[in-house]
């Protein structure tokens, strides 16, 4: 039991608990926001999850400083590439949810409701 | 009732595939061989004593380049998805009256908010900082000015004019470093300076300074086309 009261392990079980929420909510809202909100929580739970693949132990920001002395940086910090990489996911993920609100906007404005029940003109 | 027994099918087979990953997952010891590399030649090569900037807009500076891109795009895109069911409506916009409280503190807030944006970009290179949160920094300024003040208009061009000059300006500082350094982005064509001091890292800096530019007037872009159509509803 102990193995799994790690930070990193925590930190990967909430990144994934908030995935299955934002799955949940993705297939079970029925209002069109509340789908947006669904996106962004599960593009929240996957950068925590890379983030939390990122850290090794007893390690600190990839930053150097008092703390961290550039001789000693390779075993004293955290993996600075996922990092980088999630900073590019998030604004991606804010550029994507503008782009669906956008869109949410428009169609509200088209039949005036925000159920998703109400749009059946690509239904078979 | 079929509708539910899919999606709790579902929605256990997404935690089943996933559950392995995670009982599985142990965390590493020691840094893998790429990245014990950026850690070990970054401050020397690069200069910045921030690794994920050095990693953000250096070594992958290219990815970076595409992300500042798509952010555009998806600007450009709301701006004109908005822009078109503005246009056949002319009504007066209505508002409702702000509190007190608000317009007397944004006058007091968002003038700091814009300075922290600009000190949140400017040391990207030494602190867990850079141009994209001190853009978003900067854009929630702009949100405070929209709630306390929604009757304001935002200068367009002049938002179109910093967005375009910063944009290039990024990619002139790659060229330049394509030119006068060993690469594209390579940020050593200017002098490094001592590590972890403010003008230090060569170009790191500057190019920091555009990305918050252009993500700060991108996302005010972005924040302007949704108010103008709050009246469309």
């Amino acid at each position: 039991m102990a193995q799994y009261l790690t930070l990193e392990f925590i930190a990967m079980l909430t990144g994934f608990i908030l995935i299955i929420i934002g799955l949940w909510g993705m297939i079970t809202q029925k209002n069109l926001i509340k789908l947006v909100i669904g996106f962004s929580l599960f593009d929240t739970g996957l950068n925590i999850v890379i983030v939390s693949m990122a850290y090794v132990k007893n390690s600190t920001a990839p930053i150097i400083d008092k703390a961290v002395d550039v001789s000693q940086a390779a075993s004293k910090i955290a993996d600075p590439v996922p990092q980088a990489l999630v900073l590019t996911s998030i604004v991606i993920g804010l550029g994507v949810t503008a782009l669906m609100l956008a869109y949410v906007l428009r169609m509200y404005r088209e039949k005036k409701s925000l159920d998703i029940n109400s749009y059946t003109d690509l239904r078979w | 009732m079929i509708k539910k027994g899919l999606l709790l099918i579902l929605l256990v087979g997404f935690v089943a595939v996933i559950s392995g990953l995670l009982i599985n997952f142990t965390g590493s010891n020691e840094l893998n061989p790429l990245a014990s590399y950026y850690a070990e030649k970054g401050p020397t090569e690069v200069g910045a004593a921030n690794l994920v900037t050095a990693v953000v807009i250096t070594y992958r500076g290219f990815d970076t380049l595409g992300e500042v891109t798509i952010l555009f795009i998806a600007a450009a895109i709301v701006g004109f998805f908005l822009k078109t069911m503005n246009a056949d409506t002319n009504r007066p916009l209505r508002l409702r009256k702000t509190s007190e409280i608000l317009e007397t503190a944004s006058t007091l807030l968002v003038p700091t908010i814009f300075m922290l944006g600009a000190y949140i970009f400017v040391n990207g290179h030494l602190t867990p900082g850079g141009g994209f949160q001190g853009g978003a920094v900067i854009a929630t300024g702009v949100m405070m000015i929209i709630l306390a003040r929604p009757a304001s208009q935002f200068n367009h061009k002049l938002i179109s004019v910093l967005e375009s000059i910063s944009g290039i300006g990024f990619v002139v500082m790659g060229v330049l470093g394509l030119v006068l350094a060993s690469g594209f982005l390579n940020n050593a064509f200017l002098p490094l300076g001592k590590l972890g001091s403010l003008l230090s890292a060569g170009a790191i800096p500057i190019i920091y300074v555009f990305i918050g530019i252009k993500v700060g007037s991108e996302l005010t872009s972005i924040l302007d086309s949704l108010k103008e159509n709050q009246n469309e509803i």
